[in-house]
C-alpha cells in the first residue's frame, strides 16, 4: 500500500466530519491531514515562515474552493507555481457547480473536479471513492529531491 | 477679325444700318446718274438731228446741180462747232459730193450712206438725213459729232453722286451710332445683370428699363425672373438653415440617448455582476448547511437507529428528503438565472435531430417506460443552440413525465402556422392542466399537480419562457385536465 496521505483543505467542520465519517468507514482516517484555509495548506505544503514542509508530500490534495484569507484556485496556483509540488495531484471538491470554477480549476492544473453532493449517501460514495482511488490505485509522481 | 456672329451687338447694328443706307445710296446715284446720261444723248441725238436737217435743206440746191464748192461751202460751216467730227454729202447714186473737213480721211466718212437714222458708234454720235426737194430725194447728207459732253456730263454726275454718297454716308454713321444705343444698351445692361448674378451669386441686383418697349418687356421679365429667384434662394437658404438645426438637434439627442444607454448599460453590467456573485454564492453557501442537515440526520439514522422509535425515524426520513429537495430547488433555481445570465450565440439549430436526441436520452435513463414520439423532420431555427436544448429538453421532459399515468402516452414535436407566424409545438396526451390556470404555468416555482401526483420544482417551465422570451419569441399552453397539454413557442 502506498504510504501517502490525504491533505483535505476544508474550513466548514461539518464538511470535515462527513468526510472524516466516510473515510473512516474505509479505514482511510489515519491517512488524513486537515487544513481549515488556504493559509494553513500553505503552511503544511512549503513550511510556515520559509521553513522547510513536511519530508514526504501528500498523496493527493482534496482541495475546496471557497476559503477563508486565500481562497482555493490561488491555493492551487501556489502548488503548481513550485518546483517541488508542481505535480502533486490535487482534487477541487467544491460545492460550486458554475462553469468558470470548473473552467479555471482546469486551467489552473486541477486534477480532478468533483462537485459535493448534497445527499449523505451520494457524498460518502464519492469521498470513498476519492480515497480509493488516488491512496490505492494512483501512482503519484515521484518527488523531486530538496535541495 | 472676328466672324459677324461675334460681334459686339453696337458694331452689328452699326454695320446694319451703313449697309442698308448704302445700298439706297448707291441704288439712288446710279439711277440719277443713267438718267442723267440718257437724257443727254437724247438732247444731243436731236440737236444733231435739226442740225442735220437745215444743213440738208441747205444743201439742196448743191446736189441739184451737183455743185461740189458750194457743198464744200455748206459743210465748211460746220467748223464752229467744236463737237463736230466729220460730215459728207452723197448724191442720189450714193457718191461723195462733199466732205468735212476737205482732206477727211475714208476712216472718218463711210463709203456709202447707209440707212437714214440717228445713232452712236464707236464713241461718236452719227446721223444720215435725206436730203430731198418738192417730194423727190436728192442725196444724203451724213454728219458724225464727238460725244465729250455725254463723258464730261456722266463725269460730272459721277462726282457729285460719289461726294453725295460719302457725306450721307458719313451722316448715317453718325447717326447709326447715336442710335444704335437705343437698342443695344438696353441689351447691354441685362447681359450686364445676367453676368453680375451667375458670377456673384447676387440675386439682388436689377437690370435698369429703358423703355416700353419689346426690350423694356423683356427688362421686365427678367426682373421678375430674379425677384423669383431671389424669394426661391432665400426659402432655400431658410431651409438649409432649418436642417442643419434640425440635425444639429437630433445629432444631440442621439448622442444624449447613446449616453443614457451607455449608462443603463453600464448599470446592467453592474447589476448582472451582483446577480452573478449572487448566484455564486447561492451555489456554493446554500449546499453547504444541506449537506450537513442531510448528512447527521443520516449520520443519526445510522448510529442512532436503535434508540430512535419509528416516528423519529420517519421524522429523519422526513428532514433528509426536504434537503434534498431544497437542494434540486436550488440547482434548478441556478440553472434559471444562468440562462438569464448566459451570453447569446445565434446559429442555425437542427430543432428535430435536437429532439430526437433529447428523447434518446429520455428513453435510455427510463427503458421501463414505452412512448410513442413523433417528430416532424426538418424544423430549424435560429438561436442559442445551448439555452434552446435547455427549452426543448423541458418540454420534452415535461410530456415525458406527464404521461406517466397514460396507457398509451404520445408525444409530438411539430410545427403550425398561427395568425401567419410559424410556431413550434410541443403536444402530449398527458394528465393536462385546466384552462383557468393557464396563465400560472410559466410562474417560477408555480405548480398544477401536488409533488406527489408528479414530482418538480416548479422552476422547468419559467425556465422555457425565459429561453424563449431572450430569443424575442412567444410561448403559450392550451390544455383541459386529463386531456394532455400542448405548448406552442415561436422564435
Amino acid at each position: 500500500m502506498n504510504a501517502g496521505k490525504i491533505l483535505l483543505v476544508e474550513d466548514n467542520p461539518d464538511d470535515i466530519a462527513l468526510t472524516m465519517r466516510a473515510l473512516k468507514s474505509h479505514n482511510m482516517t489515519n491517512d488524513v491531514v486537515v487544513a481549515q484555509d488556504g493559509v494553513q495548506a500553505l503552511d503544511y505544503l512549503f513550511g510556515a515562515e520559509g521553513g522547510a514542509g513536511p519530508d514526504e508530500l501528500p498523496a493527493v490534495v482534496l482541495l475546496d474552493l471557497k476559503l477563508p484569507k486565500v481562497n482555493g484556485l490561488e491555493v492551487l496556483q501556489r502548488i503548481r507555481a513550485d518546483e517541488r509540488t508542481r505535480l502533486l495531484p490535487v482534487v477541487i471538491l467544491t460545492s460550486s457547480d458554475e462553469e468558470r470554477d470548473l473552467i479555471d480549476g482546469y486551467r489552473l492544473g486541477a486534477n480532478s473536479y468533483v462537485r459535493k453532493p448534497v445527499d449523505f449517501v451520494e457524498f460518502t460514495q464519492a469521498a470513498k471513492q476519492l480515497g480509493l482511488y488516488w491512496l490505492l490505485m494512483n501512482r503519484a509522481p515521484p518527488v523531486p529531491r530538496r535541495l | 477679325m472676328s466672324p459677324l456672329r461675334d460681334w459686339p451687338i453696337k458694331r452689328k447694328l452699326t454695320a446694319i444700318l451703313l449697309l442698308i443706307s448704302g445700298l439706297v445710296l448707291v441704288l439712288t446715284s446710279a439711277a440719277f446718274v443713267t438718267y442723267q446720261v440718257v437724257t443727254f444723248r437724247r438732247t444731243i441725238q436731236s440737236h444733231l438731228a435739226t442740225r442735220s436737217r437745215v444743213l440738208a435743206a441747205n444743201s439742196t440746191a448743191a446736189l441739184a446741180f451737183a455743185n461740189e464748192a458750194d457743198a464744200t461751202e455748206i459743210l465748211a460751216a460746220l467748223q464752229y462747232d467744236p463737237h463736230m467730227v466729220a460730215a459728207a454729202l452723197y448724191n442720189q447714186d450714193g457718191r461723195v459730193l462733199a466732205t468735212y473737213p476737205v482732206a477727211a480721211t475714208a476712216d472718218l466718212i463711210p463709203a456709202a450712206p447707209q440707212p437714214d437714222g440717228y445713232g452712236f458708234e464707236g464713241g461718236r454720235l452719227v446721223g444720215f438725213t435725206p436730203v430731198a426737194q418738192g417730194g423727190k430725194r436728192l442725196g444724203t447728207l451724213y454728219i458724225a459729232s464727238d460725244t465729250k459732253d455725254v463723258s464730261d456730263a456722266l463725269r460730272l454726275s459721277g462726282v457729285i453722286a460719289i461726294v453725295v454718297l460719302a457725306i450721307a454716308m458719313l451722316a448715317a454713321y453718325a447717326l447709326a451710332a447715336a442710335l444704335q444705343g437705343r437698342i443695344s444698351a438696353p441689351i447691354l445692361a441685362l447681359a450686364e445683370t445676367a453676368t453680375a448674378v451667375s458670377t456673384r451669386q447676387d440675386y439682388s441686383v436689377r437690370a435698369p428699363k429703358l423703355g416700353e418697349d419689346e426690350l423694356g418687356r423683356l427688362t421686365d421679365a427678367f426682373n421678375q425672373m430674379l425677384v423669383r429667384i431671389e424669394d426661391q434662394d432665400r426659402e432655400l437658404r431658410r431651409y438649409a438653415t432649418e436642417l442643419e438645426q434640425r440635425v444639429a438637434e437630433r445629432t444631440h439627442e442621439l448622442q444624449e440617448r447613446h449616453e443614457a444607454v451607455r449608462r443603463n448599460a453600464a448599470e446592467l453590467l453592474a447589476a448582472n455582476q451582483e446577480l452573478d456573485a449572487f448566484a455564486y454564492s447561492v451555489s456554493h453557501d446554500l449546499r453547504a448547511p444541506l449537506r450537513s442537515i442531510d448528512g447527521f440526520s443520516h449520520v443519526l439514522l445510522e448510529d442512532y437507529a436503535a434508540q430512535l422509535d419509528q416516528a423519529g425515524r420517519d421524522s429523519l426520513q422526513r428532514v433528509r428528503a426536504a434537503s434534498q429537495r431544497m437542494a434540486t430547488l436550488i440547482d434548478d433555481l441556478l440553472k434559471l438565472a444562468r440562462v438569464t445570465r448566459a451570453e447569446m450565440r445565434t446559429e442555425v439549430v437542427d430543432l428535430s435531430g435536437m429532439a430526437r436526441d433529447i428523447v434518446a436520452e429520455l428513453q435510455r435513463a427510463t427503458p421501463e417506460r414505452h412512448v410513442e414520439f413523433a417528430i416532424a423532420p426538418g424544423l430549424q431555427a435560429r438561436g442559442d443552440p445551448r439555452l434552446l436544448r435547455v427549452a426543448l429538453d423541458n418540454l420534452l421532459r415535461n410530456g415525458w413525465k406527464y404521461t406517466a399515468k397514460q396507457p398509451r402516452p404520445q408525444i409530438e414535436f411539430a410545427s403550425t402556422n398561427v395568425n401567419g407566424e410559424r410556431a413550434f409545438v410541443v403536444r402530449d396526451n398527458g394528465a393536462g392542466f385546466d384552462m383557468k390556470y393557464a396563465d400560472k404555468l410559466f410562474g417560477v416555482f408555480q405548480r398544477l399537480h401536488s409533488a406527489a401526483e408528479f414530482e418538480g420544482t416548479g422552476v422547468g417551465l419559467a425556465t422555457v419562457r425565459r429561453i424563449i422570451t431572450r430569443h424575442g419569441g412567444r410561448i403559450w399552453a392550451e390544455g383541459a385536465v386529463d386531456r394532455g397539454a400542448t405548448f406552442y413557442f415561436t422564435l
